[in-house]
């Protein structure tokens, strides 16, 4: 964290900016824990990989951007989907597998995506999105549009071929795309110091041409602002930034994994600069956050029992859309 | 009708597809300023522009997922992987990603890209530049995959290929650039699905595709001379396979032999086979037969080379095997 840049936690940010942002971590944070005891119940089956502690890399890069940005997501990607203003409803309801969701329940927690949102997809490949949201910025000089992509992706994914392909691509072509690489530390057990010779992710970038920055990622205005940096950079069509966002996550690689092998001092340190209460102070005027958690909590508690009502897909209508 | 070259086809549908829609584009190794390995994309350069025809480091895997992503905010990417041996980079990309996409997102989006390659033995250019894949791309549930014989099939299939809302693999034959034959003045496209018969014959049918098809053209004129009337059956497309052309065939003459350049084992022909004898065994004379490539890498010396693949004298013996 030596490199990190430092931001004022209480910098002034516009007060409405604030607020969706702390919706966004809130309403994560909220979602999680409620996706965790589904799973329990049986209700949510599969993977799930919580992005506990994480929620303020999603909130405050998708804050920076406008509603026809682009997102490309992860396997631990709900908070990317709900700061891109998912609605919960749709979103439980793929999560559960049912007919009512994102994607009428074939994808689930790992793939859900919304045209509506140009949220282009989670990913099950550690790494898979990458080039494809090179590609979606490709797409958007070839259509001459102003559009930015924003590539979420793990210090894990970083270590992948593609990670180094598609920055060097994104550098020769100038695209106008974000590498938001999520350092939680971790590549599922893996900690990154045992992943690669030189642990600054950030430094990679200029070896590419393209401008790297590491940022506190528990503190969401200090992602919102490099966001916003590298988003108009983009539509100023001096292309792409890759921005190294430190986090860490709260628990196991997914629902079932413990996590015995993270330092437990270390979980307490960033414990202790818990995204949601670093947003909180910035916020700081307890009505009013009070009064996004009580929308949140009455929006999840509707997307849980939608979901419950929802059917399940049909099978005979599912077989009958195969090709020969 | 014009007479012209397979590449020079491929390169007509290019560029009609480029000057009918501005959202198609063309990414590969080497194909702008140098035109292609193979001089398909020769001149598209200077014609569309460094944002329409891009020249990319080699870096396959990611320049196709690159099409994956801007087929997904609408353009029509053609890829260009210079050797379907290089294809395996991108396996990830097209099988998990292109293939997947519209499947996993419950329809919500579409993937309309173009993967231009080439494969097949012949040149000496020994086993990492030689391999018959497409048995693997088949094999994956939402890719569509091409091999054109002739330069009008590779004319139109490609302009299909490109207007198709699927990813498309396209797989051309090395040996067939060079090759001559009658392309429509006018614009004609030739559907994805089509199988079609490049020969009438009564007392069996060889079915394949791509370069092998001028094979079985070839043994067919062979044993016609001895009175033997075979009918040669191109399937162009192999996903999605048109089964109604290639069952009507069988049931009319009796007998079948698959040949295909791909190794036996586990090769398109197997699956073929099986489907004959699901759909057609009540009017099969006779076992459906498979002449395909050997199980083996294919080696660099030209004279081994040649024993990998299947032959005319080979076609011919199976077919007087079964008549």
């Amino acid at each position: 964290m030596a490199n990190m840049v430092a931001e004022e936690e209480k910098a002034t940010i516009p007060e409405a900016v604030a607020l969706e942002i702390y919706r966004n971590i809130y309403a994560t944070r909220r979602f999680e824990l409620r996706c965790i005891e589904l799973y329990r119940q049986g209700r949510i089956r599969g993977y799930l990989h919580p992005y506990l502690g994480e929620e303020a890399v999603a909130a405050g890069a998708c804050a920076a951007l406008r509603p026809q940005d682009y997102i490309v997501s992860t396997h631990r990607g709900h908070g990317h989907c709900i700061s891109k203003g998912a609605d919960l409803r749709l979103m439980m309801a793929e999560i559960t597998g049912k007919a009512t969701g994102y994607c009428r329940g074939r994808g689930g927690s790992m793939h859900i995506s919304s045209k509506q949102l140009n949220h282009l997809g989670a990913n099950g490949i550690v790494g898979g999105g990458i080039p494809i949201a090179a590609g979606a910025a490709m797409g958007i000089k070839v259509r001459q549009g102003d559009q930015v992509v924003v590539a979420f992706f793990s210090d894990g994914a970083s270590n992948n071929g593609v990670f180094a392909e598609s920055l060097n691509m994104a550098g020769i072509y100038r695209l106008p795309v974000i590498f938001m690489l999520e350092n939680n530390h971790y590549a599922v057990s893996t900690p990154i110091e045992c992943a690669t010779g030189c642990c600054d992710l950030a430094g990679r970038g200029p070896a590419y041409g393209v401008p790297g920055i590491c940022v506190d990622g528990n503190d969401a205005v200090a992602v919102y602002r490099a966001t916003l940096r590298a988003a108009e950079r983009a539509r100023r069509g001096e292309g792409p930034s890759l921005i190294e966002a430190n986090t860490f996550r709260h628990g196991g690689h997914h629902v079932n994994d413990p996590g015995l092998y993270m330092d437990p001092k270390l979980l307490q340190e960033w414990k202790a600069r818990d995204p949601v209460a670093i947003m909180q102070r910035i916020v700081a005027d307890p009505v009013k956050i009070q009064a996004i958690e009580g929308r949140v909590e009455a929006e999840l508690e509707a997307a849980v029992d939608f979901a419950a009502e929802s059917p399940e897909p049909d099978v005979a209508a599912f077989l009958a859309e195969i090709p020969d | 009708m014009a007479e012209m070259m397979y590449r020079e086809a491929l390169r007509r549908a290019l560029d009609e597809e480029m000057q009918r829609d501005p959202l198609v584009f063309l990414m590969g190794e080497t194909i702008a300023e140098r035109g292609g390995s193979y001089k398909v994309t020769e001149g598209l350069l200077q014609k569309y522009g460094a944002r329409r025809v891009v020249d990319t480091p080699i870096a396959e895997a990611s320049f196709t997922g690159m099409a994956v992503g801007a087929a997904l905010v609408g353009c029509r990417p053609v890829v260009e992987i210079l050797f379907v041996d290089f294809a395996m980079l991108v396996m990830d990309q097209i099988v998990n990603q292109a293939a997947k996409y519209e499947f996993i997102s419950g329809g919500q989006g579409k993937v309309p890209m173009v993967l231009r390659t080439q494969g097949g033995a012949g040149n000496g250019l020994a086993a990492q530049h030689s391999q018959s894949l497409e048995a693997l791309f088949y094999h994956i549930p939402g890719l569509k995959v091409v091999m054109p014989s002739t330069p009008a099939d590779a004319y139109g299939l490609l302009k299909s290929a490109i207007r198709d809302d699927d990813p498309v693999v396209f797989i051309e034959h090395k040996l067939l650039y060079m090759t001559r034959g009658p392309v429509p003045a006018q614009e004609a496209l030739v559907p994805l699905g089509k199988a079609e018969i490049k020969r009438p014959g009564r007392d069996a049918t060889l079915i394949t595709y791509s370069y092998m098809t001028l094979k079985c053209l070839e043994a067919a004129a062979v044993l016609e001379k001895e009175g033997i009337d075979v009918e040669v059956v191109d399937l162009r497309t192999l996903t999605p396979l048109d089964t109604q052309t290639l069952l009507a065939s069988v049931r009319r003459t009796g007998r079948a032999i698959v040949v295909h350049e791909a190794c036996k084992r586990g090769g398109v022909g197997g699956d073929i086979a099986a489907l004959l004898m699901e759909e057609a065994y009540d009017d099969l004379d006779g076992p459906v037969l498979r002449i395909a490539g050997r199980n083996t890498p294919i080696p660099y010396n030209l004279t081994i080379e040649k024993a990998c693949v299947p032959s005319v004298q080979e076609i011919v013996a199976g077919v007087r095997g079964m008549v």
